[in-house]
């Protein structure tokens, strides 16, 4: 057992391959946040007076909240006085009109985390709206995705050219005053994305965003917002790698998605996020505010999620079915390393008729990381006829590491349906050595079972997410098993 | 020069000593039957030739093609041609059982400067040395081991051991568990894969196997020592007479690994 452990702890003392910092002058506010540095950030972006209000409202609700302290995770207090909430890469005031006019140091960054903007991104079909810390910068096939009435693009340029889309979904699945990190990001967000697929359209390729924190200690507060109207579909992914740096870095994102009748959105994650080193010192703070309506019937909202990222993540994707026969699926992978702690799960609330919701969570420790599943499925009266499926398992590498489970299930309506399924298993000598025998090695042998255990969410991705994801996993838990 | 030559082995588990000498040497093409009662070493000899680090070797040493075995990685061993028939045969959930023996093939293949196969002639070799185990297509697709019958799991060792066309094979008990047809079946899987380049070691408790693997040497073991070494007339002499007629009596359950 002891050569398993070594195994493992080696392994787990894989460095994070994607740190560095990019050398670019970043236009940044002063630290702390007032109702002063609210005005300053709607005012640099040009925003309308109703999101003035609307950022202010959040920015009042959130200084009566209290941070929440029920997760099982455990950091160092926030001064969140001492946090830059908006910095931008310095550019031409109109920002850039195509990827000539983007900073070359930042196309390099791209570059460097495998980003492929330019080329690779219309070889692999992928629009892709890069977002660096705060501010879009570059946006790939919106001329063909225009043609079919798709509006894919910055936050910014959609509060810009579609107010009224905006203005009609914002905060509508989040409100304001939701949680206290969604309030925080209700009232800084410096940018993000929006997408809105027509009535019957189905977008024809993923659309993908990457995410990256770069200047020292700016919170990243980015807001997503994506609406597919009756009998669209849209795919839609986000993957992100951020630099190596001592001091920890807020992340509080809020996603909002919104399915009208017979509308199908998938939304996948693949997350990086610097995890702190070793020690546990630094790393990525991920709060993050996850949630879809499935408000028409016949809707459909899938998230998909690979977590290795991040000293903390507190992060449950959830769904409202609201619409009758709409469908709500969470398909999880969260991989804790180190000192890494992730509390994540979801949460289904079943309104409509014969709604149904799958969960299948996947939580891998190793090092001395904590794997905490919090999910809860919530069966309203109205929702006749709902079924829930939830499948929660857990694999721990050594034996530093900790797995944690707590389902809420509540039940209103007595013709519905719901099961509970959970496991823990180890990965064993017996397992790894059977494998050397057959003269794998101990790395492709642990990769190979823990993408075995994670098997059913990798098949929920995007096939060209799905290689990346397994790659991640592997080189995250490279070390961890040696 | 001799395929395999084991000089005065010890090995202990958990600083129990369980091997106290072993001497044996065994040419290509050769079927060595290891016999014994419970406890006498046998499975310890095969883990230990496997390189299972649980077990420590503290005396001897074993020479395979030349080089130091000791001193080679279980993964090494396997990809100079070092195949173990487990006893007991472990599950990977989520893994399929031709992905894994893809990627086993083709590490080994790739140890030896050879090119790896494709998907397509993989299958290929795969169906054809299903047709000699009768093996149903359906395991092929199932996850590794997981939820076999304890026949099934015996059988998918021998077709592992089929594709992966080892030097030296060593047959853990692999008649444990099995009934008739299926003993029938997996010695007859055995039995074509006896070539002059390839030599076995087949470790059984029972004489009833090697009645359909018929061993050109047999040896008793007991206390960790070979105390009787003969032909295959041997294995018949203790179906009479059992152990006890050779003054050896079942020693000590050894903690099962």
């Amino acid at each position: 057992m002891s050569e398993t452990t070594n195994t493992i702890e080696t392994f787990a003392n894989q460095e994070y391959k994607w740190g560095f910092v990019t050398d670019i002058e970043a236009d940044s506010i002063p630290r702390g946040l007032s109702e002063d540095v609210v005005r300053l950030i709607s005012a640099k972006k040009n925003e309308p007076e109703w999101l003035l209000e609307w950022r202010l409202k959040a920015y009042r609700h959130w200084l009566t909240m209290k941070e929440p302290t029920w997760a099982n995770v455990h950091y160092p207090k926030i001064d969140y006085q001492d946090i830059i909430y908006y910095s931008s890469p310095k550019a031409k005031k109109d920002g850039p009109k195509s990827l000539d006019d983007v900073d070359p140091e930042l196309l390099k960054t791209y570059a460097k985390l495998g980003i492929p903007l330019q080329e690779q991104a219309i070889l692999a079909g992928v629009a892709v709206d890069a977002v660096f810390d705060s501010v879009s910068v570059a946006t790939t096939f919106k001329a063909k995705l225009n043609d079919m009435g798709i509006i894919f693009g910055s936050f910014s340029e959609a509060v810009r050219e579609h107010p009224d889309l905006v203005r009609k979904y914002l905060g509508s699945v989040v409100p304001t005053s939701d949680n206290f990190f969604a309030a925080l990001n209700s009232a800084v967000f410096s940018d993000g994305s929006f997408c809105y697929v027509p009535k019957g359209v189905r977008c024809p390729m993923e659309l993908s965003t990457y995410f990256r924190i770069n200047a020292k200690d700016t919170g990243q507060f980015e807001r997503t917002l994506i609406v597919a109207d009756e009998g669209a579909y849209v795919s839609y992914l986000e993957g992100c790698t951020a630099p190596m740096r001592d001091t920890n870095q807020l992340h509080a994102a809020v996603v909002e998605l919104v399915a009208l009748d017979n509308a199908q959105i998938k939304y996948s994650t693949v997350q990086n996020w610097y995890p702190g080193d070793k020690e546990g010192k630094g790393g990525i703070y991920n709060f993050v505010t996850k949630r879809g309506a499935c408000r028409g019937v016949n809707s459909k909202i899938s998230w998909t999620q690979v977590e290795t990222g991040s000293a903390i993540t507190w992060k449950y994707p959830s769904c409202i079915l609201q619409g009758d026969n709409s469908v709500g699926e969470f398909y999880s992978v969260a991989l804790t390393n180190n000192y890494q702690q992730a509390d994540t799960g979801t949460k289904m609330i079943h309104i409509g008729k014969n709604t149904t919701s799958t969960i299948v969570s996947k939580g891998i420790s190793a090092g001395h990381g904590q794997n905490t599943y919090r999910g809860g499925v919530k069966i309203l009266k109205s929702a006749t006829g709902a079924r829930n499926y939830s499948q929660c398992d857990s694999m721990l590498l050594g034996d530093k590491c900790g797995a944690h489970t707590f389902p809420y299930l509540e039940v209103k309506n007595t013709s519905s349906q719901v099961e509970h399924e959970a496991s823990t298993s180890k990965i064993g000598e017996d397992q790894i050595f059977y494998c050397r025998q057959r003269g794998i090695s101990t790395e492709d042998a642990v990769s190979m079972i823990v993408h075995g255990f994670c098997k059913e969410v990798f098949r929920e991705l995007p096939m060209e997410f799905a290689v990346e994801a397994q790659k991640l996993l592997g080189v995250s838990l490279e070390g961890s098993v040696g | 020069m001799a395929l395999l030559e084991i000089k005065n082995l010890h090995a202990e588990v958990a600083g129990r000593e369980i091997l106290k000498g072993i001497d044996l040497t065994v040419e290509a093409g050769e079927v060595h039957a290891i016999m014994g009662p419970n406890g006498s070493g046998k499975s310890t000899l095969a883990q230990v030739l496997a390189g299972r680090e649980l077990y420590v070797v503290t005396a001897g040493e074993v020479i395979y093609d030349g080089k130091d075995l000791l001193a080679m990685s279980p993964e090494d061993r396997a990809r100079n041609g070092i195949f173990l028939a487990f006893q007991y045969p472990v599950e990977i959930p989520g893994v399929s059982n031709l992905y894994f023996l893809k990627a086993a093939l083709n590490t080994i293949r790739k140890s030896r400067g050879e090119e790896e196969l494709d998907a397509m002639d993989f299958l290929n070799l795969v169906r054809e040395k299903m047709k000699l185990m009768e093996m149903d297509q359906t395991l092929l697709n199932r996850p590794v081991n997981a939820g076999f019958s304890g026949g099934e799991k015996k059988r998918n060792e021998i077709f592992q051991m089929a594709v992966l066309e080892p030097r030296l094979a060593v047959l853990d008990e692999t008649d444990s568990g099995l009934d008739i047809d299926a003993l029938k079946l997996v010695s007859a899987g055995v039995n074509t894969m006896r070539s002059p380049e390839r030599a076995m070691i087949v470790v059984t408790h029972y004489q009833r196997l090697l009645n359909h693997i018929v061993p050109d040497f047999v040896h008793v073991l007991s206390e960790g020592r070979i105390v009787k070494s003969g032909g295959k007339e041997l294995a018949l002499e203790l179906e009479e007479s059992g152990y006890a007629g050779l003054g050896i009596e079942d020693q000590e359950e050894v903690a099962r690994i």
